[in-house]
């Protein structure tokens, strides 16, 4: 029995939350299903914690599917990277399950809940899935069922307009998929094969091909359009704006991460550096546009007057920080890059649930309607200051160990004017956060808000965890930037 | 439609034939990939000209939407259950070589098999809730 679970683990990383969803409808009951989903995610979350470990200690964890050894079937392939990527995400849904009894009830207008927590759990699957596998065809497999599962997650948002941010969300989503497909398919049909191993070794030989450098080019702009890098991002603000908290919290922590994992896997792992970056100078020209979105994001966030919103910008900018990392082509850019999809997740996760608190006693998360919110719920409006810190990237937050490691990245390869522009970029995060600490706690709160009370503690506790972990990893980075560098490491050494 | 006679006996009497073309499409050849899609969504259309003649409110009389729900679930349970059965039977998840000997069937027949059914359930569920969902406009599920 142990045997069955232990040496299956690749298996069960992405089949326990597959099957989980099914099982949630059978439940029906909303209390019933939410137990059910807290336990699937969080057994979920073990998995990806020992698969981590295992990785970490040995080489890559291949395991065939139905028995079917690779190149023919499809094999799940785990490495460093992979598996660091599958804690974030099976991490982040893990705790923001906890979070969802609660919130949903406050903001769903339907009463079928398990309906939302099979789609949460597919949503989870399909992100798993993506990061798991080592086929390139599966991997457009599961991005599908993540993104149509996400579609449901925004649209179902207490606002009347989250059907049009889904619809919008949905469109670009499709393009981007389709983009994927078909660079897909044009490998294939060069190569003949869809496994990443074999893809890798058998594309440099016909590297030189048109249809070669098509297949990249709609790869990365397909990837580039599910991540939102600037300026490819406007499905992004009101799908997280108007998503209920659960949603916005769950997917900006775990849904953009993954796609810019994909983006790395297939530069680096499939298509390889010299042709990804030597050749064809990939490097400059995203540099170039994480290093706009940084600004131009963080300035449009600046003039938000909703705070998810706000937010939901700032994510913007905080994906230039991942992608200008990986930019550089370098173990310690890459490594960078990798490290702020853990940091940033835990980050931005934790303050979607702040505001998901905040939003479940006032009922809006408009700046106006928070005026003085940190003299009423002062418990929720901390954990978000603290996370908004971490933004900023303040010493003792993950978001300062992150700008740390891009900054010596960026100072290895003599690009010290990027380093002085990604320090001067700070500064725009110190005026968003700033302006939202500035309405909570330096306004006397309206009556209304005056007679609302703390955030009960089912929501305060994982926002809470997911601050806290942020605060953990920015003191005791050591642990998050060596996984990061080994990961960086094995993925740029093809290993 | 209803008080259409020609329209009523002529799909009365196709119902049954498209459900058999269905189960026809779902069995044969199932010892390959495949065919548990088309299966479904074959069913389904027998399921669709049944409410388009007769009406929703009886088609829900017949198949009551809280039973496509849990048919949709329970394909993706079958379908995901034969490879946890594979797991526990000592090999990797969805290998159909341990799964025993029935009916004839070998464990790579029995595998097909099985899952194809998950698939023609939960498809035909999907098509069938889809046209609730459509119809229902958003009044209920």
């Amino acid at each position: 029995m142990i045997d069955a679970v232990v040496q299956h683990l690749p298996a069960w990383q992405v089949v326990l939350p597959l099957l989980g969803a099914p099982i949630c409808i059978l439940l029906r009951r909303p209390a019933w299903a939410w137990a059910w989903t807290v336990l699937v995610t969080w057994a979920t979350a073990a998995c990806a914690a020992v698969l981590l470990r295992t990785t970490l200690d040995g080489g890559p964890w291949i395991y065939e599917m139905g028995g079917w050894p690779s190149p023919i079937g499809i094999v799940y392939r785990v490495d460093p990277l992979a598996a660091f990527v599958l804690l974030i995400v099976s991490g982040v849904g893990a705790v923001v399950s906890l979070y969802a009894r609660r919130s949903l009830t406050a903001e769903l207008q339907t009463t079928r809940h398990d309906l939302y927590y099979a789609a949460y759990l597919l949503c989870l699957a399909g992100l798993l899935g993506m990061t798991i596998t080592g086929d390139a065809f599966n991997v457009f497999v599961f991005l599908e069922i993540s993104s149509l599962a996400s579609y449901v997650l925004v649209g179902l948002g207490p606002d009347r307009r989250a059907l049009t941010a889904a619809y919008r969300y949905l469109i670009a989503g499709a393009l981007g998929g389709t983009f994927i497909l078909i660079g897909i398919g044009l490998a294939y049909q060069m190569t003949g094969t869809l496994n990443m191993d074999d893809l890798a070794q058998r594309l440099p030989p016909v590297s030189h091909s048109r249809t070669v450098l098509v297949s990249f080019a709609f790869i990365t702009v397909g990837a580039s359009l599910k991540l939102a890098l600037w300026p490819l991002h406007h499905w992004l603000p009101n799908a997280y704006t108007y998503a209920p908290s659960v949603t916005s919290a769950f997917i900006s922590a775990t849904s953009t991460k993954v796609m810019v994992y994909v983006l790395a896997r297939f530069a680096f792992g499939i298509y390889g550096e010299p042709f990804a970056f030597e050749e064809l100078g990939l490097g400059r020209p995203l540099l170039v546009l994480a290093l706009s979105g940084i600004y131009v994001a963080s300035a449009v966030a600046i003039f938000q007057t909703d705070v998810k919103r706000l937010l939901a910008y700032s994510s913007v900018a905080q994906i230039g920080y991942m992608i200008l990392g990986i930019s550089l082509a370098t173990p310690a850019g890459v490594a960078a890059g990798v490290l702020h999809l853990f940091n940033h997740a835990v980050t931005k996760g934790g303050m979607f649930l702040a505001v998901g608190a905040m939003a479940y006693r006032t009922g809006s998360t408009r700046l106006e309607d928070l005026r003085g919110v940190g003299r009423v719920m002062p418990v929720s409006t901390l954990a978000f200051v603290l996370g908004g810190f971490g933004l900023i990237g303040v010493p003792l937050t993950a978001g300062f160990v992150t700008k740390w490691a891009l900054l010596e990245a960026l100072w290895a390869e003599g690009l010290w004017p990027v380093a002085i522009a990604v320090l001067l970029s700070s500064l725009l995060a110190v005026v968003y956060v700033g302006k939202v600490v500035e309405t909570a706690w330096f306004h006397e709160p309206s009556e209304a808000l005056r007679a609302r009370a703390e955030a009960p503690v089912d929501l305060l506790l994982p926002a809470w965890i997911l601050v806290g972990l942020s605060l953990i990893f920015g003191v005791w980075g050591a642990w998050t930037t060596g996984v990061a560098r080994e990961a960086a490491l094995r993925l740029l050494g093809g290993a | 439609m209803i008080r259409k006679t020609v329209l009523r006996v002529v799909s009365k009497a196709l119902i049954p034939f498209i459900a058999l073309f269905a189960f026809y499409t779902q069995f044969h050849g199932d010892y390959g990939p495949g065919g548990g899609f088309q299966a479904g969504v074959i069913l389904a259309a027998g399921v669709v000209l049944h409410g388009l003649i007769f009406g929703l409110a009886e088609t829900r009389r017949v198949l009551p939407p809280r039973v496509v729900e849990v048919g949709a679930a329970l394909g993706v349970l079958v379908y995901g259950g034969t490879g946890v059965l594979c797991v526990l039977l000592g090999g990797n998840f969805l290998d159909y070589d341990v799964l025993p000997e029935v009916l004839g069937m070998g464990g790579q027949h029995l595998g097909v098999f099985l899952v194809e059914l998950g698939v023609g359930l939960t498809v035909s569920s999907v098509m069938v809730g889809i046209l609730g969902a459509f119809s229902a406009r958003g009044r209920e599920l």
